[in-house]
C-alpha cells in the first residue's frame, strides 16, 4: 500500500497538504482542476519535489527522503519521456541498465518489452521518428523493464486523439493486471476513470478533496468543489 | 497586396551597406591580386601562425572553463548564483582596452600578482582573450542548458543515472549542437582581435588584424596591408559560414525553463570539479575588475586633455548609435514582413560579423587617400565602421520584437490605425529594445579604437584612443584612471537601458 501521510509542500503563493491512502493493485486516477496539486502530488511520490513535513510510505517502507532513482517506482509524463539522441531499443534498455551494457539475456528482455508495446519493428528508429503514441509505447516498454510494482502515469496521454488515448489506456490496463502494478494516474478527464480505474482521488486546492471507489466518488453529490469540476468537465 | 508591404527605406539601407562594405573591399582585391607574393611571404605566415595559434589557444581555454562554469551554474543552487550570472554579462558591457589595464594592474610590473604572468606576448593575449569568451561561452552555454525540458533531468533521476551517464544522455546531445557554433564565434573574435593584440602583443606576438594597421598606419604599405586584408577577410569568412551552419535555427529552439530542479552533480568528483570551475571564473572576472576600481580611484583627473577626449566619444558614439538605429530599425521593419529581407537582414549581419574592422577600414583608409583625402571625411569613417561594427547586435536586438509587432498589422488595418497613429503604437511597444539596441550601439563606439587609430590620425582623441596615448608614453596611472571612468560610464549607460523601461 502507498500512503501519503500529512505531507505538507509550498510554492510561492500556493500551499500544499496531502493526505492519500492506495490500496495495492489498485488502478487509481488523481482528477481535478488545473492548478489544484495533481501533478505536485505525484512529483512528491516521485522524489522530483521535497517535502516540507510528513511521510510518504510504500509497503510500510518509509520512501519520503529517497532519491528518485532509489524509489520503488516508474513514472511516465506527458512528453519528453525518451532520450531523443537514442534509439527506442536504447530507451527501453536505459530502465535495465543506465550504462547501456547489457548481456544476451538482458537484450532478449528488452525485445520482449518492445514486443509486448507492438515496437518490435521499430527497435532501431529514434524518437524524433515515431508517433506521439509510439512514443509513449517507448517509454511503457522501460517501465516494464524496470519491473518496480508502482506506475504513475502524469498526464502520459492528454496529448494523444481520443482514440489513440483509448489504445493506450487499454494498454495499460493490461500490463497493470498482468504485472499486478499500483497505478496512480492523473488526469484531465473523469472519462478515464470510469474506463480503467478502480479508485479516484480528487485533488483541488492544494489538497484530496475525497477519494475512495471509482462509482462512488463520482456519483458522490455532496461535494461542491468535485459537483463543480464534474460539472465542467462532463 | 499583403498589409505593411511597403518598405520605402529598406533597399536604401541596404544599398548604404552593400556600397560601405564595397568600398571596402573593391581597394584591397585590387592590390591584393596584384601583389600575389607578398601573402606567402615568411613575415606574413608568421603574422597568420601566430593569428591561428592564439585564436585555437584561446578558444581551448574559454571552451573548458565557459562550458564547466556553465554545467556547475545549471546543476546548482548557491547564496549569490544569480549575481555570478548577472557577472558573466559584464565583459560585454566592457571595453577592451578597460581590461588590458584591469590586467596590467594585476600581473603588470606593479601589479597585485606582478611577475605571476609574462602579461606582454601570447599569454597575457590569452589571458584577455579567456576574461571576454570564457564568460560568452559560459552565458552561451548555459542557456543551451537551460532549454533541456524538465521532465529529462526527471527522467534521469529516476533511471537512476549517475553524474557522468547524466552528462552523456542529457547535457551532451545539447552540448554537441551548441558547442561548435560557439567555438567557431570565438574562434572569429578572437582571430579579429584588435585592441587586446595591439596593447599586449608585440613584433613575435602578432595577429592579422593589428598587423594590417602597422602595414598601413606605422610602415605605410598599403600592398602588405591589402594582402593581409584579403587573408584576414578568406579567414573570417570561412569562420562566419561555419556559424551559419552550426547556428541552431529558430524553428529548433525550445522555451527556456528558467532554473529547471536538476537532480544530478551529488558526486563528490562532480562537486569538486564546479567549485574549482565557479571559483576560477569568478576570480577572473572579478579580479581585473577590482585592481581597476582600487588601482584607478586615486588616479582620476579631469584634464583638458580628458575632458576633449570625453566631449569627442560622446559626440561620435551619439552619431554611431543614432545611425546604427536608423538602419537597424528600417530594416527589422522590412524584414519582419517580408522573407527577403528578413534574409538580406540576416546577411547583411553576418557581413558584420565576417568582415572585420580593420579589412573595410583598409579599403576606406585606401580610397579616402586617393581621392578625397583622410582629413575631410575621417569624422564620416569612425563614425560608418562603428555603424557597420554595431549593426548585428542593434539588428538582433530589434528583429525579434519587430515581428512581434508585425503580427497586429491585420489587427491595426481592421481599426484603420495607420501612418502617425500606428507608429506611436510601434514605438511604445518597442521602446525598451531601442534603448537597449541605442545603448549597446553606444557602447560599442563608446569602446572602439580601431576606427579611431585608422583614421583619426592624432585630431580625434577619443577615450580609449587617450588611454592608448597614456599607455604609450608610459603614464600608466593616468592610463588606469581614464580606464575606470570609460568603464563606468559603459556600465552605467547599459544599466539605465536595462532599468528605464524594465516594466514595458
Amino acid at each position: 500500500m502507498l500512503e501519503v501521510n500529512d505531507i505538507h509542500f509550498a510554492f510561492p503563493g500556493q500551499h500544499f497538504h496531502f493526505n492519500l491512502k492506495v490500496e495495492a493493485g489498485s488502478f487509481t486516477t488523481i482528477i481535478g482542476p488545473s492548478g489544484g496539486g495533481k501533478s505536485t502530488l505525484l512529483h512528491l511520490i516521485s522524489g522530483f519535489e521535497t517535502p516540507a513535513a510528513g511521510k510518504i510510505t510504500f509497503n510500510g517502507e518509509d520512501i519520503t527522503q529517497l532519491h528518485p532513482g532509489k524509489r520503488p517506482l516508474s513514472i511516465i509524463f506527458q512528453d519528453n519521456n525518451l532520450f531523443p539522441h537514442l534509439t527506442v531499443e536504447e530507451n527501453a534498455a536505459l530502465g535495465l541498465s543506465p550504462a547501456l551494457k547489457l548481456n544476451a539475456a538482458q537484450k532478449s528482455r528488452v525485445i520482449d518489452a518492445l514486443n509486448s508495446v507492438n515496437l518490435e519493428d521499430k527497435a532501431h528508429r529514434k524518437p524524433g521518428e515515431l508517433s506521439g503514441g509510439e512514443r509513449q509505447r517507448a517509454a511503457i516498454a522501460r517501465t516494464l523493464l524496470r519491473d518496480n510494482p508502482l506506475l504513475l502515469l502524469d498526464e502520459a496521454f492528454a496529448a494523444l486523439g481520443p482514440a489513440l488515448r483509448q489504445d493506450m489506456l487499454s494498454l495499460v490496463k493490461t500490463l497493470h493486471v498482468q504485472r499486478n502494478l499500483t497505478t496512480l494516474m492523473v488526469t484531465h478527464h473523469p472519462a478515464d476513470a470510469r474506463a480503467v480505474a478502480s479508485h479516484v482521488a480528487f485533488v483541488a486546492n492544494g489538497k484530496v478533496g475525497i477519494s475512495g471507489p471509482t462509482a462512488d466518488v463520482l456519483a458522490n453529490r455532496s461535494h461542491p468543489e468535485l459537483q463543480t469540476y464534474l460539472g465542467e468537465t462532463l | 497586396m499583403a498589409i505593411g508591404n511597403k518598405f520605402h527605406a529598406a533597399p536604401l539601407v541596404l544599398l548604404v551597406i552593400a556600397f560601405s562594405m564595397s568600398c571596402g573591399l573593391v581597394p584591397i582585391l585590387w592590390l591584393g591580386i596584384n601583389n600575389p607574393i607578398i601573402p606567402f611571404d615568411s613575415h606574413t605566415l608568421r603574422v597568420l601562425t601566430f593569428t591561428l595559434e592564439q585564436a585555437l589557444l584561446s578558444t581551448l581555454l574559454s571552451l573548458v572553463l565557459g562550458v564547466l562554469a556553465a554545467l556547475a551554474l545549471a546543476r546548482r543552487k548557491f547564496l549569490g548564483r544569480n549575481i555570478l550570472i548577472s557577472l558573466l554579462a559584464l565583459p560585454m558591457a566592457l571595453p577592451q582596452i578597460v581590461v588590458v589595464l584591469g590586467l596590467i594592474g594585476l600581473f603588470g610590473a606593479e601589479g597585485w600578482l606582478a611577475n605571476t604572468i609574462p602579461l606582454y606576448g601570447l599569454s597575457g593575449i590569452l589571458l584577455a582573450h579567456v576574461f571576454f569568451n570564457a564568460a560568452l561561452v559560459a552565458r552561451l552555454t548555459f542557456t543551451a542548458l537551460q532549454s533541456i525540458p524538465t521532465e529529462q533531468f526527471r527522467l534521469a533521476a529516476q533511471l537512476g543515472l549517475s553524474d557522468g551517464q547524466h552528462f552523456r544522455h542529457v547535457d551532451w546531445p545539447v552540448l554537441r549542437h551548441s558547442v561548435p557554433g560557439t567555438s567557431l564565434l570565438v574562434f572569429l573574435l578572437c582571430a579579429a582581435s584588435f585592441t587586446i593584440v595591439l596593447t599586449l602583443g608585440g613584433p613575435q606576438a602578432t595577429t592579422l588584424e593589428a598587423a594590417i594597421y602597422q602595414a598601413l598606419r606605422s610602415d605605410f604599405d598599403p600592398a602588405r596591408a591589402a594582402a593581409l586584408a584579403l587573408m584576414q577577410l578568406a579567414l573570417c569568412a570561412i569562420l562566419a559560414s561555419g556559424i551559419i551552419w552550426f547556428t541552431v535555427k529558430p524553428e529548433q529552439q525550445v522555451a527556456l525553463r528558467l532554473n529547471p530542479k536538476r537532480f544530478d552533480g551529488q558526486s563528490p568528483f562532480s562537486t569538486i570539479f564546479d567549485a574549482i570551475a565557479l571559483v576560477a571564473i569568478t576570480l577572473l572576472l572579478l579580479l581585473p575588475l577590482a585592481t581597476l576600481v582600487v588601482k584607478g580611484l586615486p588616479c582620476i583627473t579631469i584634464s583638458a586633455s580628458f575632458a576633449n577626449a570625453l566631449a569627442t566619444s560622446f559626440t561620435f558614439s551619439t552619431l554611431a548609435a543614432t545611425t546604427t538605429c536608423l538602419m537597424a530599425y528600417t530594416l527589422a521593419h522590412a524584414a519582419a514582413r517580408s522573407t527577403r529581407f528578413a534574409k538580406a537582414g540576416q546577411l547583411a549581419s553576418i557581413a558584420g560579423l565576417a568582415l572585420p574592422p580593420a579589412v573595410i577600414a583598409t579599403g576606406w583608409f585606401m580610397l579616402a587617400i586617393a581621392t578625397t583625402g583622410l582629413n575631410s571625411i575621417a569624422v564620416v569613417l569612425i563614425v560608418a565602421l562603428n555603424t557597420l561594427v554595431a549593426m548585428p547586435y542593434a539588428y538582433g536586438t530589434l528583429a525579434p520584437h519587430m515581428r512581434s509587432i508585425a503580427q497586429l498589422d491585420r489587427l491595426s488595418a481592421s481599426l484603420n490605425i495607420a501612418g502617425w497613429n500606428r507608429m506611436r503604437i510601434d514605438v511604445r511597444a518597442l521602446r525598451r529594445p531601442l534603448t537597449l539596441a541605442f545603448a549597446m550601439s553606444f557602447v560599442l563606439s563608446l569602446g572602439d579604437l580601431a576606427a579611431v587609430l585608422f583614421f583619426g590620425d592624432g585630431h580625434y582623441v577619443t577615450l580609449p584612443a587617450l588611454i592608448y596615448q597614456q599607455m604609450g608614453s608610459y603614464r600608466m596611472q593616468g592610463a588606469i584612471g581614464t580606464a575606470l571612468v570609460l568603464a563606468a560610464l559603459s556600465w552605467l549607460i547599459l544599466f539605465a537601458a536595462e532599468k528605464v523601461w524594465q516594466d514595458a
